[in-house]
């Protein structure tokens, strides 16, 4: 039997990792694409790509068009840069209410200047009935390179603290609700935010931060297993420190998932210097996207690759990378 | 983690100077739940904790996946399922390859969704894949019990749902099988109640605790089990007393017994158990899709190394297995066990197999 793409390759855990070595590598690598952070480096430029395929269009927090352009602002703010233009191209299916259409674009343009960041290019196709499920949206965004600042996980040393933004899972838990009509309470809200005001505080603080990365499809979980394995380093946890609101907690048991797994669309992970973790927390603290920031682990010297949690009664567990489709079209 | 301190510390205190206690727990949601929260790195060395039979997608037998994949791939049919089903291989093939090459499956979360899912497409035969234990049956029968009564007609089940009490039966009659006690599932025994499981300590003399689902709920109950090894009357105590009554859910019961009976049925790995499964009531024939339309499978019967039926029955544990991380893993599973994220195999692989030092 031929071998067929299935959902996991688009989910961000083990076989997408696989579609990338296997094919994307071998047909395109050089040595920007190498690196695979969020964004590449090209002199001072900063260029990221992605595409948004959220079903439903439409949920708690936020529509397919503000993630449309937090997500890229994001993954530029997380390879050190200053975002500064967009581009978005829009695949719409025959007989989309053009009213939803307005709403999405409204929602991209406050979004666009939350962030400070100019649309200035695009693309519009319509499709067939059937042949796409309302709108997908593609953006790509080009940001400056903050002088001084090297994100790379290269610059990751034992002993540097792991922070997080705030509350993990809302986004997963936002869309899973509005796709499945569970009766979540009104704090369910997906996260999805422009961060890069947030990061470029944080590195006006700290420009020695060593890695910081959005912690998207696959949760903290992927994130920090993909740094432990760039670094070569282990990464352990402290569960107890971990921000996770109680609904969200309850979801989680109800369907299954860990939280650590689960995608954030406005959550930021940081790996920082041991002695600048207090002020860089107070600085986060002081944007409305990090009041609720914290430490949650540190990288230490053994277990290289790895990523450990230090559970509530005390043992030591593996947090391993996601391996497929935990919630599909998840952004 | 006062408390957990204090529940870890009294453990050590029963344990002492005891020989190597081997404790089961039949239940995926409770061996997930020992693995996230690294139960097992902080218990005495002579305590053990063995999983049985406790995932439903991991005793569901091959050929309930070829004919969910056959009825699949049929025009005018669309298979609804729970997301871990996706990848169980059948004796051919996975409902997730099937589904790429065009085979009609949908993701539900419940069996409610279905009906839903059935009104939408009036057109087309909604089949649910209805499998678990006691915990879920009553949610597929009352799916088919509001079907008959909202009068949709294209709505069936395809039923392979198993009765935990037969399963424990059979495993404590079997010679391979050592266990010093039961951590009883807390959500099975909300639906059949604690009394339910009460031939466990009358006829074997095993001792039994229902168990909740957090670290400490867990680690009380293996006081439980732990004081009547220690002279303690052997009886099935109830540590899950919040949301489990001796005599269970009557109004759940009463729903189960409406559409199902009681059946003789497969377990992957085990094979025959008598009266282990549940079967639709002759009165609701037309919403059994395997009575309805009969569909034609041809089981491939294929000789493997997996030991997953060695590992369901708590005799090896997963890494004994030749296939254990190699030819098996998550990615490319060939036992059911390493497929389903509650599936002993695929939480060893996940949490167990590897050590977190620093």
């Amino acid at each position: 039997m031929s071998e067929k793409i299935l959902m996991a390759h688009g989910a961000g855990g083990k076989l997408s990792g696989q579609l990338v070595r296997e094919i994307i590598l071998p047909a395109f690598g050089n040595e920007i694409l190498n690196e695979l952070h969020d964004g590449a480096k090209i002199g001072r430029l900063a260029m990221t790509t992605d595409s948004y395929v959220v079903r439903p269009i439409f949920f708690s927090g936020g529509n397919i068009g503000k993630l449309a352009v937090c997500g890229t602002v994001n993954d530029l703010a997380v390879t050190g840069a200053v975002p500064k233009f967009l581009s978005v191209g829009v695949i719409i299916e025959e007989g989309f209410e053009i009213e939803d259409l307005k709403k999405i674009a409204k929602t991209m343009a406050e979004a666009a200047n939350e962030a400070g960041i100019k649309i200035v290019t695009g693309d519009t196709k319509v499709v067939g009935k059937g042949q796409a499920d309302g709108i997908f949206i593609n953006t790509a965004g080009v940001g400056e390179l903050i002088d001084g600042v090297n994100i790379s996980a290269a610059n990751v040393r034992v002993g540097m603290k792991i922070l997080v933004s705030g509350f993990i899972g809302d986004h997963a838990t936002a869309i899973l609700g509005g796709r499945h009509g569970l009766d979540l309470p009104d704090t369910i809200k997906s996260d999805c935010a422009p961060l890069n005001k947030l990061v470029s505080e944080m590195l006006s603080i700290e420009p020695k931060i060593a890695m910081l990365r959005d912690a998207t499809r696959g949760g903290i979980a992927a994130v920090l297993n993909e740094i432990a394995e760039a670094a070569q380093v282990g990464i352990l946890l402290d569960e107890e420190k971990i921000p996770v609101r109680e609904e969200v907690r309850g979801v989680c048991d109800i369907l299954g998932f860990d939280v650590l797994e689960l995608a954030n669309e406005g959550k930021i992970i940081a790996v920082v210097p041991a002695e600048s973790s207090d002020k860089i927390l107070a600085a986060m603290r002081q944007n409305v996207y990090g009041i609720n920031a914290v430490e949650i682990g540190e990288v230490v010297k053994n277990s290289s690759g790895k990523v450990g949690l230090r559970t509530a009664v005390g043992g030591i567990r593996i947090v391993d990378m996601p391996i497929g489709e935990l919630v599909p079209r998840i952004c | 983690m006062a408390d957990t301190t204090k529940l870890i510390k009294r453990i050590e205190q029963l344990a002492e100077g005891k020989s190597n206690l081997r404790f089961m727990e039949v239940c995926g949601t409770h061996t997930v739940s020992i693995f996230r929260s690294g139960i097992r790195q902080i218990l005495p060395p002579n305590i053990e904790l063995v999983s049985g039979p406790g995932c439903p997608v991991c005793v569901t037998d091959d050929d309930y996946i070829d004919k969910a994949i056959a009825y699949s791939k049929k025009e005018n049919f669309i298979v609804a399922t729970f997301g871990d089903m996706l990848k169980v291989p059948g004796s051919r093939s996975s409902l997730a390859a099937a589904s790429a090459e065009g085979g009609n499956v949908r993701i539900v979360y419940s069996p409610m969704d279905c009906l839903k899912l059935a009104e939408e497409n009036p057109d087309k035969k909604v089949i649910f894949l209805a499998i678990g234990f006691e915990t879920t049956a009553p949610t597929a029968a009352a799916t088919v019990l509001a079907a008959k009564s909202r009068g949709i007609k294209n709505l069936f089940m395809l039923s392979s749902q198993k009765l935990v009490p037969p399963a424990l039966r059979m495993l404590l009659s079997d010679k391979q099988v050592k266990v010093d006690g039961f951590l009883l599932p807390g959500h099975v025994a909300v639906v059949i109640g604690s009394d339910s499981f009460q031939f466990l300590t009358d006829e074997f003399k095993i001792p039994s605790a229902v168990a909740g689902f957090e670290a400490e709920e867990i680690l009380i109950a293996l006081i439980s089990l732990l004081e009547q090894i220690d002279g303690g009357k052997i009886h099935v105590a109830n540590d899950y007393r919040s949301v489990v009554k001796a005599e269970g859910n009557l109004s759940a019961q009463k729903i189960l017994s409406q559409v199902y009976e009681v059946a003789d049925t497969s377990w992957r790995g085990i094979g025959e158990i008598p009266s282990s499964g549940l079967r639709m009531r002759d009165d609701f024939a037309a919403f059994d899709i395997e009575r309805v339309y009969p569909v034609e499978i041809e089981t491939n019967t294929k000789k493997s190394a997996c030991r997953c039926g060695e590992v369901l029955r708590g005799i090896i544990y997963p890494t004994a297995c030749p296939l254990f991380g190699k030819a098996c893993t998550p990615l490319h599973a060939i036992g059911a066990c390493m497929v389903s994220v509650e599936g002993v195999c695929a939480a060893w692989f996940k949490y167990g197999g590897k050590t977190f030092k620093f």
